[in-house]
């Protein structure tokens, strides 16, 4: 999933400030799952904002709706009518959502109500961790399906470095070193001799570094 | 000879190297490095530049070597991969052969997150081990990573790191012998305060025959302080800090006396270990103390080739 971590209430405050009337606008897939922006993250962000407003005797009204993907075009159209009827969308969606809605409603002032963090899993209940770095050329099967580039600090295709201790990676002890866990499965399945092999240089073409990316599927399309 | 280096010329000699770090200033007066290499230019063979040491800008590396190298100091360039991409690794080292810099180092580089820029973007584009396997290519096959033609010679004599007391321990040699196949041609190591662990490390680099391929230096720190040696035991991952360092230098009158002095036992001892060329000491901000150190230790004069 992609996770998302609400912004801290003044930035909203501050940022929608002057927005008379606001709707703050929920994602029920991803920002639900990370708590930070479905449907009853948004009815307590709007009640937040509606006390705020009215401690500042400010005019104006904070709507609340939500729809299943923000990043999808038939779900945003959804709230076409109530967009239209808005100063602005506060959206709690992540950073794909946000952009889909601001493309949508070329004329409407779209606001992040979310930090996109990033692609990982829930580990436990409330607490979510990296896992994919999104490169567009995976190699998990050389790494024990463990990945370097999103979980070594130092992005390390040959690690661990010289900073690996206990376990732990040097720059946070609250982060396990990924080439640690990667030597231990390893170990565990009896292929360590694939840590033999010096992993190549990687082609970063695939990932952001080749430009923003687009997936097209002929066979898809209607 | 791959490079005709002094260093590699000695350590091919078959002679116990030294070498010392030279840390460039956090500014512009040439004065800094040409100090410390005047300083050390009749105790060592080579002094390594280091790369914005512990993420924290500083002169680049390659002016550094520049300084010493018209002094008629030998430089040992440090790259590290964190603050360039392959493009300016490449033209650095285009650059750095141009100005007659022969001793390259690969290395990670401490994390951003450690120095005076924490916000910066790291960049990682290649890892060390894919930066040695870069300066082979270019040297061996004159070749950019491209795969297009370089027009000149590339002589490098090729260093690397290796740090024997991280985790986990078993796979230490491993990386070495990955670094040693990569084309490292020397290894300056870690500092070392644990002997016996280095002992046990330098005995399976010797059972794998890599002993053989590759000169390995060992690395050393005096220390200067109780401080110090608390903080580098409590603080710095990958470094093994025994308990009675930290206590003798507590103990000590004279602390420095004391940090020279298990700085030489150490050196003592790892010089009668079978497969070390030689010595790298990382003096950091007490460089004025290595002249000693290399005198005490026996280890003068230096080769002259």
């Amino acid at each position: 999933m992609i996770t998302t971590e609400q912004k801290k209430f003044e930035e909203i405050e501050q940022m929608t400030k002057g927005y008379n009337r606001l709707l703050v606008l929920g994602c029920e897939t991803c920002s639900a799952m990370s708590f930070a922006g479905g449907q009853r993250q948004v009815s307590e962000l709007a009640v937040a904002l509606r006390i705020a407003r009215k401690t500042a005797a400010q005019e104006g009204e904070v709507l609340e709706d939500a729809i299943a993907r923000q990043c999808e075009p038939e779900f945003v159209d959804l709230v076409m009518d109530i967009v239209a009827d808005c100063d602005a969308v506060l959206s709690l969606a992540c950073g794909a959502g946000v952009q889909m809605l601001a493309e949508r409603f070329p004329d409407k002032i779209i606001l992040p109500g979310c930090n996109t963090m990033f692609l990982g899993v829930t580990e436990e209940f409330g607490v979510w961790s990296e896992r994919c770095a999104g490169c567009g050329s995976c190699t998990l099967d050389k790494t024990g399906g463990l990945c370097p580039i999103a979980r070594c600090s130092k992005r390390l295709f040959n690690g661990p470095c010289g900073g690996s201790q206990n376990g732990k990676c040097e720059i946070n002890p609250d982060i396990a070193c990924v080439w640690q866990l990667i030597y231990d499965r390893l170990k565990g399945l009896n292929q360590l001799e694939k840590l033999q092999e010096i992993l190549p240089i990687k082609d970063w073409s695939n990932s952001f570094h080749g430009g923003t990316r687009k997936i097209v599927r002929e066979d898809l399309k209607l | 000879m791959k490079s005709g280096s002094n260093l590699e010329k000695i350590l091919a000699s078959g002679q116990f190297a030294v070498t010392a770090e030279c840390g460039p200033p956090k500014g512009t007066s040439a004065k800094v490095i040409q100090r410390k290499g005047e300083l050390l230019k009749f105790h060592c063979d080579a002094l390594n530049v280091t790369d914005n040491q512990t993420a924290i800008v500083r002169m680049s590396s390659l002016s550094g070597c520049v300084l010493l190298k018209q002094m008629g100091v030998e430089p040992v360039m440090q790259i590290v991969v964190r603050d360039r991409n392959r493009l300016a690794i490449q033209s650095d080292i285009l650059g750095a052969v141009a100005l007659g810099i022969r001793n390259v180092l690969c290395l990670s580089g401490d994390h951003q997150k450690f120095g005076n820029h924490p916000g910066a973007k790291g960049v990682y584009d290649i890892d060390s081990m894919q930066l040695i396997q870069t300066l082979k290519l270019m040297r061996d096959e004159k070749k950019f990573l491209s795969g297009e033609d370089i027009s000149g010679d590339v002589p490098l004599f090729i260093g690397a790191a290796a740090n024997p007391f991280a985790d986990p321990f078993e796979f230490r040699v491993v990386r070495l012998a990955k670094k040693v196949k990569a084309g490292a041609d020397f290894i300056q190591t870690q500092a070392i305060f644990d002997v016996p662990k280095f002992a046990r490390w330098m005995e399976m680099v010797r059972d794998r025959g890599l002993d053989k391929k590759v000169h390995i230096l060992a690395g050393v720190i005096p220390v200067k302080s109780v401080g110090m040696a608390r903080y580098m035991r409590n603080n710095v991952s990958g470094l093994s800090v025994p308990n009675e360092l930290v206590d003798r230098m507590a103990d000590a009158k004279d602390a420095r006396e004391e940090g020279v002095n298990t700085c030489l036992e150490i050196i003592e001892q790892i010089k009668e270990i079978d497969g070390v060329h030689g010595v790298h000491i990382m003096a950091v901000a007490w460089e004025d103390i290595v002249p000693a150190i290399v005198e005490k230790a026996g280890l003068m004069p230096r080769p002259v080739i």
